[in-house]
C-alpha cells in the first residue's frame, strides 16, 4: 500500500507514520481488522467512511489511548504500544488532535485554552507565550476573540480556537477527528481551507477522519476508505471520484441502497405484517 | 429465580470490580499528586468552588442546627432541672457527631455532585481526552487539585459549621430562653476535651473529606461520556457519599469513644 | 484577572476555618488542661468501679487533674491507676485517694484528701493510702449478710 508519488518515496524511506496489520476488538467484538495504512511526510491522509466503523478507534489507536490486540502502529520510528508513560507522554507532544467538537475547556478562556500545552510543557516565560498564542490565534484569524469564554464561541469559531490549540507546540502530526461536523458552508470551507494550509505550513502530515466527502476530497492527497473495520478502497481523490468499486460509488454519491443496504436485516416484509397468503 | 440469582451474583462481582478500580484510581491520585503540590494554584483555584461556594450553606445549616439543638436540648433539660448542661448539650452533639456528619452530608450534595458533574462533562465532551493527547495526565491536572481541596475544605467548613451551631445554641439558650450565660460557658469547657472531642470531630471530617472527594472524582471520572452518564453519576455520588459517611461514621465513633 | 479575587476568597475561607477552630478549642474546649503542664502519680485500687480514663481528679471539689490510664496489675492483682495531675496543685505524700460518685448516679471520679506529711509527692511517687469505689452490689450482700447474722443471734 504505497503512495503512488514515487519521489516522495525516495526521499523517505520509512515513512512517517506506518500501521501495520492492526486488529483490534472490544470484548470479542472486532473494531478494526488488519489495517495496513503509510502516511508520508507533509501530506494529508483522509480516512473516510460510514459512521460506526472505526475511525476514531483509529485515531486513538495512533495517539495511544488504547492498544492494539493485533499489528502495530509506528510513529517517528517508535512502535506506539510499547512505550513506557514517560515516553509515550514525550511522542504525543510530537503530536495534535482536534477533537469532533473541538473538546475546549469550558473553565479556561480561549487565550488560555491556546496557551494550555505552552505552559505545562514549556517553562517560556509569560511574554513569548504570549507572542506565541496571539501567533497561533491569528493563523486561525480569530486573534480578537482572545479573551471570550468557549460557551461564547459559535461552534465554527470553537473548532478554530480548538485548532489553533492543537497546533500550539508544531506537532509533526495532526490528526482531525470529523472536522466538519456540524458546522455552515463557511465554516467547513474555513476549517477545511486551514487544515491545508497549517499543514503546508507547518511541514507536518495530517490524518483527517471524515465522512465529509466533497469538502475532504478538495483538500487531501490520499483517501483510505474504511468500512467494517477493513479498508476497503484507497487512492488519490481522482482516483476515488473515478473509482468503479461499488462501495465507494455509493459513499461519494450518497446513494440510499448498495452494499450499504437501506435495511436493517430482517424477514420479508410481508411475511412480517401477517399478509402471506401461502403460509396457511 | 434461577435469574435473579444469576442477577444479583453479577451485581455482585461488578460492584467488588469496581471497588478495585476504585482503588487503584485513589492509588494513582496520590501518585499523581505531585504536580498540583508543585502548582499550589491549581488547587487554590479549586478550594474556592468547593470550599467558599459551600460556605453559605454550611453557615446556615450550621446556625439552624444549633438553634434546634438549644430548643430540643432546653426542653429535655429542663424537666430535669439541669438546663444549665445545656451549653455542654450543644456542643457536644455538633463536635462529635453532627457538626462532622452535616457537613460532610452538605458537602457532598454541593460540593461532591458539582466535582461529579464537572469532570463527567469534561470526559463526555472529550476534555480529558484531549488532555491525554496533549501529553497532560488529567489525572494529575484534573483529578488530583479536586481531590485534594476537598480534603482540604471539609475540616474547615466542619469548623465552622461547629462554631455557627454553637453560636445558634448560644443564641436559643442564652438569648432568648435565659439559661445562665456563665454556666452554659463553664459546662461546656468543663465537658468537651480538646482531644477527646474537637480532634476527633476533625479526624471525622478529614476522613468523610477523603471519602467525599474521592467518591466524587472517582464517579465523574468513570461516569458513561453521556448526558445521562453524567446525571446517573452525579446521584450516585450523593447517594453514595451519605450511605458512606454514615457507615464510616459509626466505624469511627465506635474506635474514638468506646472508653468514654 | 480574576485569579485575585479569588484568591480573596479563598484566604477569607481559610482564615473564617481556623479561626472557627481556634474558636472550638479556646472557647468551647478545655485546651489549657493538657500536655506538659501536669506530673503522673500511681495510685493503686483494690476496686475501681466505673471509672474512666479521663475521669476528672478533684481535691475539695476542685478538678486538679484527669485520669490518665487505668491497668491491672497482675504482681497484686490491683488496679493501677496513672493520675495526671496539675503542676500548679501539690499534695503532701500521705495524701489520700479515693474513688467517688458524683451524686447518687453521676459519674465516678478520684478524690484526694491531703495529709500531714511535709513531703510533697513527686512525678513518679505511688498514693498509698487509697480507698476503692463503692460497688453498690457488695454494700447490699453485706448488708443482707448482717440482717441473716444477727437474726441468727436471737
Amino acid at each position: 500500500m504505497r503512495l503512488c508519488n514515487p519521489k516522495n518515496l525516495t526521499v523517505q524511506p520509512e515513512h512517517f507514520l506506518e500501521i501495520r496489520d492492526l486488529n483490534f476488538a472490544y470484548d470479542e467484538r472486532p473494531i478494526l481488522r488488519g489495517i495496513n495504512m503509510d502516511i508520508p511526510k507533509g501530506k494529508v491522509v483522509a480516512i473516510m467512511g460510514g459512521s460506526g466503523c472505526g475511525k476514531t478507534t483509529l485515531l486513538r489507536l495512533i495517539g495511544g489511548q488504547i492498544r492494539p490486540t493485533g499489528g502495530h502502529v509506528k510513529f517517528d520510528g517508535k512502535i506506539m504500544h510499547e512505550l513506557g508513560r514517560r515516553d509515550l507522554y514525550e511522542t504525543r507532544r510530537k503530536m495534535g488532535m482536534l477533537f469532533q467538537f473541538g473538546a475546549l475547556f469550558t473553565d479556561l478562556s480561549v487565550y488560555d485554552n491556546v496557551a494550555f500545552q505552552m505552559r505545562e510543557h514549556t517553562d517560556l516565560p509569560e511574554s513569548m507565550i504570549r507572542d506565541l498564542v496571539l501567533m497561533k490565534l491569528d493563523a486561525v484569524g480569530l486573534r480578537g476573540a482572545r479573551n471570550l469564554m468557549p460557551n461564547a464561541l459559535s461552534g465554527g469559531m470553537a473548532r478554530r480556537v480548538a485548532l489553533a490549540r492543537t497546533i500550539a507546540l508544531d506537532p509533526m502530526l495532526i490528526m482531525y477527528d470529523e472536522p466538519f461536523t456540524g458546522l455552515d458552508p463557511i465554516s467547513l470551507g474555513v476549517i477545511g481551507n486551514l487544515i491545508r494550509k497549517l499543514n503546508d505550513a507547518l511541514g507536518a502530515s495530517s490524518i483527517v477522519v471524515t465522512h465529509d466527502v466533497q469538502e475532504s476530497l478538495q483538500i487531501v492527497d490520499y483517501v483510505y476508505f474504511v468500512s467494517e473495520g477493513v479498508i476497503v478502497a484507497h487512492g488519490t481523490p481522482d482516483e476515488i471520484r473515478s473509482s468503479e468499486k461499488p462501495f465507494v460509488h455509493q459513499f461519494i454519491h450518497g446513494e440510499i441502497d448498495g452494499p450499504v443496504p437501506f435495511h436493517y436485516p430482517a424477514p420479508p416484509y410481508l411475511e412480517d405484517l401477517d399478509l402471506e397468503p401461502s403460509r396457511a | 429465580m434461577l435469574d435473579l440469582v444469576r442477577n444479583l451474583g453479577h451485581k455482585t462481582v461488578n460492584a467488588i470490580w469496581r471497588l478495585g478500580y476504585a482503588g487503584k484510581f485513589f492509588f494513582l491520585t496520590l501518585i499523581s499528586s505531585g504536580t498540583s503540590f508543585r502548582r499550589i494554584h491549581l488547587i487554590v483555584r479549586e478550594v474556592y468552588y468547593t470550599g467558599v461556594r459551600s460556605l453559605i450553606i454550611i453557615v446556615v445549616s450550621g446556625l439552624f442546627v444549633g438553634m434546634v439543638l438549644g430548643l430540643q436540648g432546653y426542653e429535655t433539660l429542663q424537666r430535669y432541672g439541669s438546663s444549665s448542661a445545656l451549653g455542654v448539650m450543644v456542643a457536644l452533639a455538633l463536635v462529635r457527631e453532627l457538626g462532622p456528619v452535616v457537613s460532610a452530608l452538605l458537602f457532598a450534595s454541593r460540593a461532591g455532585s458539582a466535582i461529579t458533574a464537572e469532570i463527567g462533562l469534561m470526559k463526555a465532551t472529550e476534555q480529558l481526552s484531549a488532555m491525554e493527547m496533549m501529553a497532560v495526565d488529567p489525572i494529575s491536572r484534573v483529578v488530583a487539585p479536586r481531590f485534594w481541596s476537598g480534603v482540604f475544605s471539609l475540616p474547615l467548613l466542619t469548623a465552622i459549621f461547629n462554631a455557627m451551631g454553637i453560636f445558634g445554641g448560644y443564641l436559643i439558650g442564652v438569648v432568648l430562653i435565659g439559661v445562665d450565660e456563665g454556666s452554659f460557658w463553664s459546662q461546656m469547657q468543663a465537658g468537651v476535651d480538646f482531644r477527646d472531642d474537637i480532634m476527633n470531630g476533625v479526624i471525622k471530617s478529614l476522613v468523610f473529606g477523603i471519602a467525599v472527594t474521592l467518591i466524587a472524582v472517582f464517579e465523574g471520572y468513570d461516569s458513561p461520556p453521556t448526558a445521562e452518564g453524567v446525571s446517573g453519576a452525579t446521584t450516585r455520588t450523593v447517594v453514595t457519599s451519605s450511605l458512606v459517611i454514615l457507615v464510616l461514621d459509626f466505624v469511627l465513633t465506635s474506635f474514638m469513644f468506646r472508653g468514654a | 484577572m480574576e485569579r485575585t479575587t479569588l484568591d480573596l476568597w479563598v484566604g477569607l475561607f481559610i482564615a473564617a476555618g481556623i479561626g472557627a477552630m481556634l474558636v472550638l478549642a479556646l472557647k468551647v474546649g478545655n485546651f489549657s488542661l493538657n500536655g506538659s503542664s501536669t506530673y503522673q502519680v500511681y495510685a493503686y485500687f483494690d476496686n475501681i468501679g466505673g471509672l474512666k480514663t479521663r475521669a476528672p481528679i478533684k481535691s475539695a471539689g476542685v478538678v486538679v487533674g484527669r485520669v490518665g490510664s487505668i491497668a491491672l496489675d497482675t504482681n497484686k492483682y490491683k488496679a493501677k491507676v496513672t493520675l495526671n495531675i496539675d503542676k500548679r496543685y501539690q499534695f503532701s505524700k500521705d495524701t489520700t485517694a479515693s474513688i467517688l460518685t458524683s451524686g447518687l448516679l453521676g459519674e465516678q471520679y478520684i478524690g484526694l484528701d491531703t495529709g500531714a506529711d511535709d513531703e510533697m509527692l513527686k512525678a513518679g511517687d505511688t498514693i498509698t493510702i487509697t480507698q476503692s469505689a463503692v460497688v453498690l452490689e457488695k454494700l447490699i450482700g453485706q448488708f443482707i449478710f448482717n440482717k441473716a447474722g444477727s437474726g441468727n443471734h436471737k
